[in-house]
């Protein structure tokens, strides 16, 4: 849970932004660089099946300024956890960081993530030493599970991944946000600036976004009002939301006239 | 239940009838659909669907944009042989044709394929003629083996192999298959394909079965246009793609478009699709399939090729060459299996891919996903 003051921290590290953004569906590496430097991100999302590694000329990791963004490398295109394992430790070699975005996403349509794979990869890569931070569906067990084998944070989903249809699993998130010891990460399905907002209402540490801001008219655009929801949200979370009511609550009750000692 | 157990259900004839009475009324409660499905496929793909092919172009851009963004993905064939048991008349590597038969030394698609890869292709596409002697088991387990270290995706267009092939296949580095059906019609299809094993239209259908049952990662289906009515076509390339998702759930659905254009024998499509045929194919196959790769090939002209960047195509090869040794070696052979109409480079069709406000992907895979701990 993001208690309202408290800051990011993710395995010991520090974060003042709350938005991650991926580097996917981009019309090119510049409009990507761009909409990251709007979005003031600290974490970048990197493919590694889209980008290669050995080759420093690639043109994706030319546009990414490394001192800027810490890179988090995921597995995604992995159908089991030996698949996602073996790609995490090839990540570690080339990219030179042990922090792994686990996706175990067996089914290529609807790319959801599998629960066994991934808790068994999740396993794996804390013992050799991977900061884990696990892509699942809403399942608050299964989060809880995660956080027991190590993982760093957990990432449910609001909605299938490029879907941008919003908070759909909100009750299960719910529960996440209220259980979870790790920050909760709310990851896929975020449409609009107001999805993001209200996962950082609800109560998230932090939200990934990829699809909304890559496939905008204008990205750039797109990240910097993704930056401002989150922002915004964090601010309200600040100020002491009013809460909700099934009750009217006038603002000037009509028997305000009365003396505060009851008398 | 293999999909010919599902086409022994559909009746055929109910199929065409459907697409043929098709009103405005279907189209529009296909395009209300959240969702549609296969029971809007024959209004999707029908006449009536012609009035709304702006509507359903808008939705399958949409639909494209956001399922797979703003990018292309980019793959080259590379022709290993051109020898053919099979008489295909519509195919430039039929057993009649008179022309050179080669089949390339692993040496010397090893020189084709380090060419590829310094163009900058990570994803490879091998293809060949139907002839089990010449084209091995043995002769690509061993030239996908030397690939694999240049390419991270290797798919095969060969001929239809079975489980136990397509695994040793799989071991050695293959992750994608492509075999078209070539018509779904099954008199069609006993017509065009009168002698050799191609002749067998279950064997064809239960062969990529056979690749779901391997685990291969993508399947790519086709139908080959010309050679029966496309609208009917399409509709069963829906209900077999369909098939094959619920079936074999790891797998990737691809569907690619091939019309016949020139090639050796001269063969005159009996079936004419026009290029708005062509659009309202791809864009309503997107509608059904949000999330399946949609495939051009250089058969297609330059300009129909940029027109249907950002409307529904994902995959797209670039600089091809349909005869074995066509990138090097081009003396070799006459053969090749069809003409190409788009002979831009493979840089040129870049410019015009990001000319559109896409990006050229040129790796979507890794090796890593596929190499066996040891």
């Amino acid at each position: 849970m993001n208690k309202p003051g408290k800051k990011l921290i993710i395995a010991g590290v520090e974060f003042h932004s709350r938005l991650f953004v991926g580097t996917g569906k981009f019309s090119s590496p510049n409009v990507m660089a761009a909409a990251l430097a709007a979005s003031e991100t600290e974490i970048v999302t990197v493919a590694l099946r889209r980008v290669d590694l050995n080759n420093l000329t690639d043109a994706m990791l030319s546009a990414l300024d490394f001192r800027r963004y810490r890179l988090l490398p995921n597995t995604s295109g992995a159908r089991t956890a030996e698949e996602a394992v073996r790609v995490a430790k090839m990540a570690r070699v080339v990219a030179k960081t042990s922090w792994i975005k686990l996706e175990v996403t067996p089914e290529p349509h609807y790319l959801l993530p599998d629960p066994i794979e991934t808790l068994k990869a999740a396993e794996e890569l804390v013992k050799l030493g991977f900061t884990v931070l696990p892509y699942i569906n809403a399942d608050p067990i299964l989060a809880r599970r995660l956080e027991e084998v190590g993982c760093a944070t957990v990432m449910p989903l609001a909605a299938p991944i490029g879907s941008t249809r919003g908070l759909k699993t909100y009750d299960q998130l719910a529960i996440i946000i209220e259980q979870a010891g790790v920050p909760v990460i709310v990851d896929a399905g975020l449409g609009m600036p107001s999805h993001a907002a209200e996962a950082i209402e609800m109560g998230a540490d932090a939200v990934l976004v990829n699809t909304a801001i890559a496939i905008a008219d204008d990205p750039v655009a797109m990240a910097e009002a993704f930056k401002l929801a989150v922002q915004a949200a964090e601010k309200a979370r600040m100020a002491g939301p009013a809460g909700e009511s099934r009750l009217a609550r006038p603002s000037s009750p009509l028997t305000g006239f009365l003396p505060e000692d009851g008398s | 239940m293999s999909f010919d157990d599902v086409i022994q259900e559909i009746n055929l004839t109910e199929v065409r009838e459907r697409i043929q009475s098709a009103t405005g009324r279907d189209v529009e409660r296909a395009l209300s659909a959240e969702q549609p499905g296969l029971e809007h496929a024959p209004a999707l793909f029908s006449e009536a669907a012609v009035p709304f092919l702006e509507e359903i172009a808008r939705r399958s851009a949409a639909l494209t944009r956001q399922r797979f963004g703003r990018v292309i993905y980019l793959f080259i064939p590379l022709y290993i042989s051109n020898e053919c048991v099979n008489n295909c008349p519509y195919c430039g590597f039929a057993k009649g044709l008179d022309v050179k038969r080669v089949t390339l030394t692993p040496n010397k698609v090893m020189r084709e394929a380090v060419f590829l890869h310094s163009q900058g292709f990570r994803h490879l596409l091998l293809v060949s003629g139907e002839h089990p002697a010449h084209v091995s088991i043995d002769y690509l387990r061993k030239i996908i083996a030397s690939l694999d270290t240049l390419f991270d995706s290797i798919s095969i267009e060969i001929q239809p192999m079975t489980r136990e092939e397509y695994l040793i296949l799989s071991e050695a580095g293959v992750d994608g298959l492509t075999l078209y059906q070539e018509t779904y019609d099954p008199e069609l299809y006993k017509f065009y394909h009168r002698s050799g094993p191609k002749s067998r239209y279950d064997m064809r259908l239960m062969a990529i079965e056979a690749g779901g049952e391997a685990e291969l990662r993508t399947l790519g289906i086709g139908a080959l246009l010309g050679l029966g009515d496309w609208r009917f076509e399409a509709v069963m390339l829906a209900h077999h793609g369909r098939y094959l998702m619920r079936r074999f759930w790891r797998s990737r659905l691809a569907v690619s478009f091939p019309r016949i254009r020139t090639q050796s024998g001269g063969f005159q499509p009996k079936f004419s699709v026009t290029d708005r045929d062509l659009i309202q194919m791809i864009c309503g196959m997107r509608l059904l399939f949000p999330d399946a790769e949609l495939v051009i090939s250089t058969r297609e002209a330059p300009s129909l090729r940029d027109n249907l960047i950002g409307l529904g195509i994902t995959r797209m090869s670039a600089g091809s060459r349909t005869i074995p040794g066509g990138y090097l070696i081009r003396a070799e052979s006459n053969g090749g299996q069809f003409e190409v109409e788009d002979r831009r480079t493979p840089e040129e069709v870049c410019h015009a891919i990001c000319a559109k406000g896409f990006e050229p992907v040129w790796k979507d895979f890794d090796r890593q996903f596929c190499v066996k701990d040891t």
